[in-house]
């Protein structure tokens, strides 16, 4: 019974990140392809360890697969952040369709 | 208009792609002898074609922002990688290659934004 | 020196230690034990700089709370994100638009930046922390007004949070 609840999560998992891989070759611009790749990859292989975590039972392996949830949902966040303020202060546009740009009206690139 | 075709095409190529995972692994092609694979060797198929989706991007950027993206994004997959590697083969040491290359990952896309914003590492 | 916040990061890292290599031998506990004294004696202080606000047992129900909250949130968003990608003709308004904020801890705004991230349709690029503004990027951009976009986006979250980390 815990076998196909792990199957299940790690199915979950590989279709959230084959989404975001083609969301990441899909969208317009850098700050789309963050959205879209960081989000659902993140949630994906949280999904994937959570489910070895059921497969490999209550041992050291699975208290490291918890451990590796709990980091790689801080950082990702963090390193898209640092990503998408690195990408904007170097210069690079929005997409030409974007609406409306409030960050540049406030901090203009030097 | 040109936009649908390109939609169609990339849904055919994904769909035939993911059939041919599902019903005939690739090995079974070429050595027809190959018994079927399990659950987890159509796991990797799966995570190969994500991965090859990331290195499309590597190679298509436009800017080295689009790059260190996709870099970004390759890193966390490896991660998941190493974690289905560790059931069928029982060895355990994959997750703690899985924290070490979640880490190191994390570290190089912080030094690579810096270097992006055009400022020195102990700024 | 501040002897608490070095003790708290001890008992951080030493679990931490436990909780990774999963043997209780002597060995291995004397080794996390010493490696664990000399980590909090370098870097205790710049990890937790306020540790009285640990022994308040009402912010780890809260915590409790924000964690539910916080999964489902990020369901939504991964469907969300995964109806935009799949759809031919790509729906999105992008756009940055400006939000206010009431979080002055440094752990408060780096968890409300993350939940902002992953939550629908929203990702933090980069925060003022004297007029305490946070620049948004907003893949369906619904209202440019600084009001309604703070309604839209930070309330839900920011309630819960200025409870745990304030």
């Amino acid at each position: 019974m815990i076998e196909i609840a792990g199957i299940i999560f790690i199915t979950v998992g590989l279709l959230f990140d084959l989404l975001g891989c083609i969301g990441l070759v899909r969208m317009p611009d850098v700050y789309n392809r963050l959205q879209a790749s960081t989000k659902c990859v993140t949630f994906g292989t949280c999904s994937i360890m959570f489910g070895t975590f059921l497969m490999v039972g209550f041992n050291a392996t699975g208290m490291k697969a918890l451990l590796c949830i709990i980091f790689v949902a801080l950082t990702a966040p963090v390193s898209a952040h640092a990503l998408s303020r690195a990408a904007h202060k170097s210069g690079i546009k929005l997409w030409d369709k974007s609406v409306v740009d409030q960050y540049r009206e406030d901090c203009p690139a030097e | 208009m040109k936009r649908m075709i390109a939609w169609l095409a990339g849904t055919i190529g994904i769909g035939a792609v993911l059939y041919v995972i599902f019903y005939h692994p690739l090995p079974v092609l070429f050595f027809p002898e190959l018994p079927h694979l399990s659950f987890f060797g159509r796991c990797f198929y799966i995570l190969l074609l994500a991965a090859s989706l990331c290195l499309i991007r590597v190679a298509l950027g436009p800017t080295a922002a689009d790059r260190i993206v996709a870099i970004d994004i390759l890193g966390i997959l490896i991660v998941g990688f190493c974690a289905i590697v560790n059931i069928p083969t029982g060895r355990g040491w994959y997750m703690d290659i899985a924290i070490a290359w979640a880490l190191q990952s994390f570290i190089a896309t912080l030094a690579l934004a810096k270097y992006l914003e055009g400022k020195n590492l102990d700024d | 020196m501040k002897v608490k916040s070095r003790i708290v990061f001890f008992i951080v890292v030493f679990g931490l230690w436990l909780l990774l290599c999963m043997a209780f031998d002597w060995e291995h506990v004397l080794i996390g034990a010493v490696v664990a004294c000399f980590v909090s004696l370098i870097a205790g202080d710049i990890f937790v700089t306020r540790p009285h606000v640990l022994k308040n047992p009402l912010r780890y129900l809260w915590f409790m709370y924000y964690v539910p909250l916080f999964i489902w949130e990020c369901l939504k968003a991964n469907l969300d994100v995964a109806y935009r990608v799949i759809h031919p003709m790509r729906p999105i308004k992008p756009g940055i638009v400006k939000v206010k904020t009431g979080l002055k801890s440094e752990t408060g705004l780096t968890f409300l930046a993350n939940s902002i991230t992953l939550t629908p349709g929203t990702m933090s690029v980069d925060f003022d922390r004297e007029k305490g503004i946070l620049y948004i990027h907003w893949i369906n951009v619904a209202s440019m007004d600084i009001e309604k976009a703070t309604e839209r986006i930070v309330a839900r979250f920011e309630r819960v949070l200025a409870k745990i980390f304030e």
